[in-house]
């Protein structure tokens, strides 16, 4: 069998699991295997996260049947006198750019429209990933996962920006704005990504990866610190 | 078992690793995939608490000041965050600003408070407060649903989509909550989770 990764000139890491040992993913604590919760922080311990991919599969499901109507209703109604207007994201941000802010009307594409596809694609893709040999390495996919975590607390920008200008604007007869059924699909949808990414057990990205089980014990792992690597022989 | 005590497995990617504790301003990363395993730095502990007391006080001022603005021909109306959080009502908005409330106020004060409820007794080498673990657990699966800092980005994006409509000013609570996102980053940036947990441990056994 050809080892893509080995290919690459990676050494084999021994992880916890192929040295029969159960790791808490809270504290970094090492348990033998057969322990149920870690005794200095007090988590559940798993090998790996039990249905980890049914539990990203159903949130992501969920998030995208909520993006769906978060895009096709109303975000904002502005009345200004008696002129009162509806704006879904599209809309809005492109009513933005007639009037000449450009630029903000392309972060708020990047960051309502473009920001949450790239996300359901990414979360597939990880999962997709898992237990296949793909054509992006375990490294690479494992930044992906990363930037999913980083990057989807931020696209409940839009909801605050409706929650801001609805307290905001609230001036009687001239001007008002309140939120459209859309602020609400779209903050579920959010949370939804959020909790589909949590769900995901990024150790299984380098499951394939790891050695058998057994094999390379004797491999000392080591620490290496950002400036200078320290050696530190297994015990 | 004390065999354990020497191994540190990397969270994300399971890889095992023999604790070899970094100097201050280093850091242990895992090799392979990159996670930062040890950051200790000095005097985290005592410089954690004193950051997030400042935010705790930020935090309620900011709440209660207004927060931004709005003068149009005349007239002129303010909010306070309070009430930007609770700005959908009625039906299943109101849910909605439960969860606003909750992801710009109340998480983040709740966060605050375990932190300091867990490190005041470690840093001052007392045993840890009834509770310490699971306080500690709780702050640290509240992390990814507080938003305080992204509330603040929100609000440059309110400004420009009415600034043709109307003039915005800052309140005091604006700028308030503007140290407070810079403050709560750096104290983030500072605690290191192993070392906490190791502490914890290290002080529930003497």
């Amino acid at each position: 069998m050809v080892d893509m990764e080995s290919a690459g000139g990676q050494p084999k890491v021994v992880t916890a699991r192929s040295s029969g040992l159960l790791a808490c993913r809270r504290c970094a604590k090492v348990w033998p295997a057969g322990t149920e919760r870690c005794g200095r922080c007090g988590s559940h311990l798993h090998s790996r996260k039990p249905g980890s991919l049914s539990q990203v599969w159903a949130w992501w499901i969920a998030g995208f049947i909520c993006y769906i109507p978060a895009n096709l209703y109303p975000m904002l109604k502005t009345r200004m006198l008696f002129d009162v207007t509806d704006a879904t994201i599209i809309a809005g941000a492109l009513e933005l750019a007639h009037h000449g802010s450009v630029f903000i009307a392309i972060i708020i594409l990047i960051a309502s429209v473009l920001i949450p596809l790239a996300k359901f694609g990414a979360i597939a893709l990880l999962a997709l990933g898992v237990g296949r040999q793909t054509r992006i390495g375990p490294g690479r996919r494992h930044v992906l996962y990363e930037l999913v975590e980083y990057i989807g607390r931020w696209s409940m920008i839009d909801v605050f920006v409706v929650a801001i200008l609805t307290a905001l604007v609230q001036l009687h007869s001239v001007a008002s704005i309140t939120p459209g059924p859309a602020a609400i699909a779209f903050a579920l949808s959010v949370i939804f990504t959020m909790l589909s990414a949590q769900a995901f057990d990024p150790r299984l990205i380098w499951d394939l990866d790891a050695p058998e089980p057994g094999v390379n014990e004797d491999q000392p792992p080591r620490v290496t610190s950002a400036n200078a690597p320290v050696q530190g022989p297994a015990g | 078992m004390t065999d354990l005590d020497t191994l540190i497995a990397c969270p994300n990617c399971d890889a095992l690793y023999t604790v070899a504790e970094p100097d201050a301003h280093t850091r242990a990363v895992c090799t392979r995939c990159h996670t930062v395993l040890i950051s200790p730095r000095r005097n985290a502990g005592l410089r954690v608490i004193a950051l997030s007391s400042a935010a705790v006080i930020l935090l309620i001022g900011a709440s209660l000041a207004p927060f931004l603005q709005i003068n149009v021909a005349g007239m002129s109306n303010s909010a306070t965050i309070f009430e930007t959080a609770l700005a959908f009502t009625g039906g299943p908005l109101l849910l909605l600003s439960l969860a606003v409330t909750a992801m710009i106020v109340i998480v983040p004060l709740v966060r605050l408070l375990l932190i300091l409820y867990v490190m005041i007794p470690l840093v001052r080498q007392k045993p840890p407060a009834r509770g310490a673990t699971g306080a500690f657990r709780l702050a640290e699966s509240l992390r990814p649903w507080s938003m305080a800092e992204i509330f603040v980005i929100g609000c440059a994006v309110a400004l420009v989509k009415v600034a043709d409509l109307a003039r915005i000013d800052f309140g005091p609570a604006f700028w308030m909550f503007l140290v407070l996102v810079g403050i709560i980053l750096v104290q983030d940036g500072m605690m290191c989770r192993w070392s906490i947990w190791k502490a914890l441990e290290d002080s529930r056994k003497s």
